[in-house]
C-alpha cells in the first residue's frame, strides 16, 4: 500500500484494514500521533488527510492509498508549535498533536468561535481550552481575549 | 534577572509539541510482548473454575500462584490482593494475566470462568463494612441546636466522577538483574515501589521510571502499582519486557473514580445570619477495597463545615465498602463532595433566612484568629473575605441577581478553600527528601515528584535557580528515576510546591552557602562534585492530635470564590454556561501563566462534575465506559473564564506560594448548582444532568414536598 507521509512515497506491507493510528506508530514508528480513545471521540489521533483534519483510529490504511497524510512529525518549527508551549497551551501535551493538527485547518483570520468550533472535536482534560485559545489566536495574529 | 513570578520557558521542551516525547505507549522493547488483564464479570462471588480455551503456545499465564511474596497492594490497608485467588468482591477484578507477542492472538484468547455468585451490595447506605470513621467535635452543637433560632436541614448528593486523563493507564516492565525496571504514567513512582516490594519480597532489584505523563489528576497516585505489579509477573514469568496499557474501555472499567457521597446538614441559625450549631453526616462509598479511602474521607471531613466560622459543630463521616471497583484520589480528594453540600446548604440558608447569599458568607466568613472545626487557629494567610469581596466586585453580582430575576438566566457563587499538603502531622511522618546535584555548568534537581502537566520540573526550577541565585536557564531537572532521585512523597495533596519546594528552597540555600562565593560552575571545576539533600521540616507550631482530630489539619489553605452565570434552555433543560469568575488566593503564583492554567483547568473539571459528568453504575460496573456516553466538556461547554490571582503569601511556603492544584476544583460544582437554585430550581445533586433538571422543575410545579426535593433516586439508564 502505497501513500504519501508528510511528503515522501510510503509503502506499507500492514493490512488494508489496520487502523491508519497503528501504521504510523508501529510500522512507521511515528509515535507523535496518540491514541486516547480509539473510538473518534478525543481527537488525539489527528492527522491531515489532504488536508482535511481525520482521527486517524477510525480510518483503514486502505482509505488513504494514494493520499496524501500529514502527522505531527511532518511539521518542522511550526509556530503553532512554539505557541503551545510558550502559552501553556499543553500541559501534560498528551493532546496537543492532535489539537496542532487540527487547529492548521483553520483559515488565516479565525475569530474565537471559528477556533472553538474547529477544535470541538479533541478533548484537552488539563487546561480546560483558553490557552489553547490564547495559542491559536496569537498564532494568526488576533488579540487575546479578555 | 528572577525566575519566580515570571512565566519562563517551560523546562519541559519542545517535544510535547512535536511529538517528540515518549510516552509509555510509545517505548518498545527488543522481545517485548503485550500483556492483558482477565477480569471477573461478576460483582462478588467466589471463582468456581477456570479454562483456557486456546491453544497457549506462545502465551505467557499468570494467576495468583505466580506471585513470589505477597499478594497485596500495599498501601494503606493491606486488603486488596493484586490477582483474585478465589472471592471476587466487584466487577472487572483482575483474576488472570496473559502475555503474547502477537496482539491479535493475544486479544482473541478466550478463558472461560465459572463462578459462584453473591449478593451484591452497591447502596452505600446499607453498607455495614466501615473502611475508616472519623468523628470531630467542637463546642457543644446539641445545646446550640436548641437554642438556634433558626434551624436548616437537608441532603446532598454527588456522584462518582472519572479522571479521563487523555492517556489511558500503561507500564511496561522489564526485566533486569533478578528484578524488574517499570517505565510508565505514573504520579507516584515511590508507590511502585511500595507495593512492588510488598509483590516481590524485600531484596529484589526494583526500578521505577515515569515516563512523560499524559494527565493523572489523582488517576495516576495508587492505580499504578497494580498495572506495574501485573507487568511485573508477566515479564518476570516470561523472562521479557512486557507493555501493559489499557484501552479507554478497560481504563473507566475498571480504575478508580471519585468516591460518591451523600452529605447531611443540620444547622442552627441565629435570625441575623449567623451560624451557631452545626451537625454534618458525611458518607463516602469506597468500592470493594480501601485503597486511599481512609485518607479522602478525612480531607472530605476537615473541609464539610466550609470556610465558615462556628463554635459548636460535630462532623461524623464514614468511608464503606460497595462492590464497585474501588474509588481512590481524584483532584480534590473528598473536599469538592463536601464542599458541594455546604455551599449549596449556604444558599439554602439564605434562601431560609431572606438574605442575599453574600450576605450571609460575609457574616460568617472565617477570619485570621478564627478557628476552624477542628479547632485550628487561622493565621494571616487567610482570605475568604477578600476572595469574596473581589468576585462579587468583578462580577457584578448582586446588580446581575436582580437583573436576571424572572428570566432564564441565573448566577451563583461559591466560597471555598483547599489544605495544602499532607493532613495534620502527615508531613512529619512521611518525612520526605530532596536532592540537588552540582553539574559542570549549574545544578541539578533530583526529586521523585511528577511532572503530569502542571509544571512541577518548570516551576522547581524556578525555585532553585533564585534561592540559589544563578539563571533559570543554568538548573536541570531530572527524569523521575527512583535509582536516582530522593523520595520527594507522592505528587499529590497541592503539596509538589508547597513541600517539595520548600525542601529545595533550603537545599539551594545550602548549596550557595557551602559554594563560599563561587559560581555553580566555578566549585565544579575547582572541587568537582557536591551533592545537597535535605529532608521536609514541618513547621514546628503545627500541632495535630490524630487520635481526636483537633489542631493544626494544614499549615495554610487556599481560598476561592467562584460566580458562574448561565442560562437555562426551557424546552431541552439543557444549561449553557456564560461566564465564569474564579477569583483564587494561593499564596503567590511562582509561574503565572501555569498557575493560570491549573485554575481554568481545574475550574472546567469541576464544570463537568457538575452538569456532564455521569457515571452509570450498572450491576456494579460503569455501563458508560466509552467517551462517546461519558462525556466531559468540550470547548463548545466551556464559558469565558475570569481568572484573579489574589496574593497573601504564606511564611513558610518557597517564596511565599502554598499549593494550587486542587483549590479550582472545589467551587465550580456548588456555583454552577446555585446557579440554578437562582432560576427556582431545588437542586441537591450533580451531575445536574437535563434529565434531573427536568425532574426538579417538574416537582416544582406540583405541590412542595420539601423532603424529597432534588435528591430523589433516578432511574439508572446510560446517558
Amino acid at each position: 500500500m502505497k501513500f504519501i507521509l508528510n511528503g515522501q512515497t510510503t509503502e506499507v506491507a500492514a493490512h488494508p484494514m489496520a487502523r491508519l493510528l497503528d501504521v504510523l506508530r508501529e510500522e512507521c514508528g511515528l509515535t507523535g500521533t496518540k491514541e486516547g480513545c480509539g473510538e473518534g471521540e478525543c481527537g488525539a489521533c489527528t492527522v491531515l488527510i489532504d488536508g482535511e483534519p481525520v482521527c486517524s483510529c477510525l480510518v483503514p490504511l486502505a482509505q488513504v492509498a494514494g493520499k496524501a497524510v500529514v502527522s505531527i512529525e511532518g511539521l518542522h518549527d511550526h509556530p503553532l508549535q512554539q505557541l503551545f508551549m510558550s502559552e501553556v497551551g499543553a500541559q501534560c501535551g498528551i493532546c496537543t498533536p492532535g489539537m496542532i493538527m487540527t487547529a492548521l485547518s483553520l483559515g488565516p483570520a479565525a475569530s474565537l468561535d471559528e477556533v472553538k468550533t474547529a477544535l470541538a472535536g479533541n478533548l484537552c482534560r488539563c487546561t480546560g481550552y483558553p490557552a489553547i485559545y490564547r495559542a491559536v489566536l496569537k498564532w494568526r495574529g488576533r488579540a487575546t481575549p479578555a | 534577572m528572577t525566575a519566580v513570578g515570571r512565566s519562563v520557558a517551560r523546562k519541559d521542551g519542545i517535544g510535547k509539541a512535536t511529538g517528540e516525547a515518549r510516552y509509555a505507549d510509545d517505548l518498545v522493547f527488543p522481545g517485548m510482548l503485550f500483556g492483558r488483564t482477565i477480569r471477573s464479570t461478576i460483582p462478588r462471588g467466589r471463582i468456581r473454575s477456570l479454562e483456557l480455551k486456546f491453544d497457549p503456545a506462545g502465551f505467557t499465564v499468570a494467576d495468583y500462584r505466580d506471585v513470589p511474596h505477597q499478594n497485596v497492594v500495599a498501601l494503606i490497608a493491606d486488603d486488596q490482593p493484586f490477582l483474585v485467588e478465589r472471592e471476587i468482591r466487584h466487577l472487572a477484578e483482575p483474576i488472570l494475566l496473559l502475555a503474547h507477542a502477537d496482539r491479535e492472538k493475544l486479544l482473541a484468547a478466550e478463558v472461560a470462568i465459572e463462578y459462584e455468585s453473591a449478593e451484591p451490595l452497591f447502596d452505600p447506605e446499607r453498607s455495614t463494612v466501615v473502611f475508616k470513621a472519623i468523628e470531630i467535635h467542637k463546642g457543644d452543637p446539641a445545646a446550640a441546636l436548641a437554642a438556634a433560632e433558626l434551624v436548616v436541614d437537608g441532603s446532598y448528593r454527588t456522584g462518582h466522577q472519572e479522571h479521563v486523563y487523555i492517556e489511558p493507564n500503561g507500564v511496561i516492565a522489564v526485566p533486569e538483574q533478578g528484578g524488574v525496571t517499570i517505565y510508565g504514567s505514573i504520579q507516584c513512582p515511590f508507590y511502585v515501589v511500595k507495593a512492588l516490594k510488598s509483590l516481590l519480597g524485600p531484596d529484589r532489584h526494583l526500578r521505577v521510571i515515569q515516563t512523560e505523563t499524559g494527565g493523572g489528576f489523582g488517576g495516576k497516585e495508587e492505580y499504578p502499582s497494580i498495572l506495574a505489579g501485573h507487568a511485573t509477573l508477566l515479564a518476570l514469568k516470561s523472562g521479557r519486557p512486557v507493555k501493559l496499557v489499557y484501552d479507554r474501555v478497560e481504563d473507566m472499567l475498571a480504575t478508580t473514580k471519585r468516591h460518591p457521597s451523600i452529605v447531611r446538614h443540620r444547622t442552627g441559625l441565629t435570625r441575623d445570619g449567623r451560624l451557631v450549631a452545626m451537625e454534618v453526616d458525611v458518607l463516602l462509598d469506597g468500592g470493594a477495597y480501601v485503597t486511599l479511602s481512609p485518607v479522602v474521607l478525612s480531607r472530605g471531613c476537615i473541609h464539610a463545615a466550609g470556610p465558615y466560622r462556628c463554635e459548636h459543630l460535630h462532623i461524623s463521616g464514614r468511608a464503606v465498602m460497595t462492590n464497585t471497583p474501588p474509588n481512590g484520589a481524584f483532584r480534590g480528594f473528598g473536599a469538592p463532595q463536601t464542599e458541594f453540600a455546604i455551599e449549596v446548604h449556604m444558599d439554602r440558608i439564605a434562601e431560609a433566612l431572606g438574605m442575599d447569599p453574600v450576605a450571609v458568607r460575609r457574616l460568617n466568613a472565617l477570619r485570621p484568629g478564627d478557628t476552624t472545626a477542628t479547632g485550628q487557629t487561622l493565621r494571616e494567610d487567610s482570605s475568604a473575605l477578600q476572595v469574596l469581596e473581589t468576585a462579587v466586585e468583578r462580577s457584578d453580582f448582586l446588580a446581575k441577581r436582580e437583573l436576571f430575576r424572572g428570566s432564564n438566566r441565573g448566577i451563583g457563587l461559591s466560597l471555598f478553600y483547599h489544605g495544602a499538603g499532607f493532613t495534620g502531622s502527615g508531613e512529619r511522618t512521611l518525612k520526605s527528601r530532596a536532592k540537588l546535584i552540582l553539574t559542570p555548568g549549574g545544578v541539578r534537581i533530583a526529586v521523585g515528584s511528577t511532572e503530569i502537566g502542571q509544571g512541577t520540573r518548570t516551576m522547581h526550577a524556578q525555585i532553585v535557580a533564585d534561592a540559589l541565585g544563578i539563571p533559570y536557564e543554568n538548573v536541570e531537572v531530572a527524569q523521575p528515576d527512583t535509582a536516582i532521585v530522593s523520595d520527594s512523597g507522592p505528587t499529590v495533596a497541592s503539596r509538589t510546591c508547597l513541600v517539595v519546594g520548600k525542601i529545595l528552597e533550603e537545599c539551594a540555600l545550602e548549596l550557595k552557602e557551602r559554594l563560599g562565593g563561587l559560581g555553580p560552575a566555578e566549585y565544579y571545576a575547582r572541587h568537582g562534585e557536591l551533592t545537597i539533600e535535605r529532608g521536609y521540616q514541618l513547621p514546628d507550631w503545627i500541632q495535630w492530635d490524630e487520635e481526636n482530630y483537633r489542631g493544626d489539619a494544614y499549615a495554610t489553605y487556599g481560598w476561592g470564590c467562584d460566580v458562574v452565570e448561565l442560562e437555562l434552555d426551557p424546552d431541552t433543560f439543557e444549561v449553557k454556561l456564560h461566564q465564569l469568575t474564579a477569583v483564587q488566593e494561593f499564596g503567590r503564583p511562582i509561574h503565572p501563566a501555569l498557575a493560570r492554567g491549573q485554575i481554568e483547568g481545574g475550574t472546567v473539571q469541576g464544570l463537568g462534575y457538575a452538569l456532564l459528568e455521569r457515571v452509570v453504575m450498572r450491576e456494579g460496573a460503569m455501563a458508560n465506559a466509552q467517551l462517546t456516553n461519558y462525556t466531559i466538556p468540550t470547548t463548545l461547554d466551556t464559558p469565558d473564564i475570569d481568572v484573579v490571582m489574589l496574593e497573601n503569601p504564606y511564611p513558610g511556603g518557597p517564596f511565599g506560594a502554598k499549593g494550587l492544584g486542587e483549590l479550582p476544583m472545589d467551587g465550580p460544582a456548588p456555583a454552577v448548582v446555585n446557579a440554578l437554585r437562582h432560576l427556582g430550581l431545588d437542586i441537591r445533586e450533580i451531575p445536574a444532568t437535563p434529565e434531573l433538571i427536568d425532574q426538579v422543575a417538574t416537582a416544582a410545579a406540583r405541590p412542595r414536598d420539601d423532603s424529597k426535593a432534588g435528591s430523589r433516586p433516578r432511574e439508572d439508564s446510560p446517558a
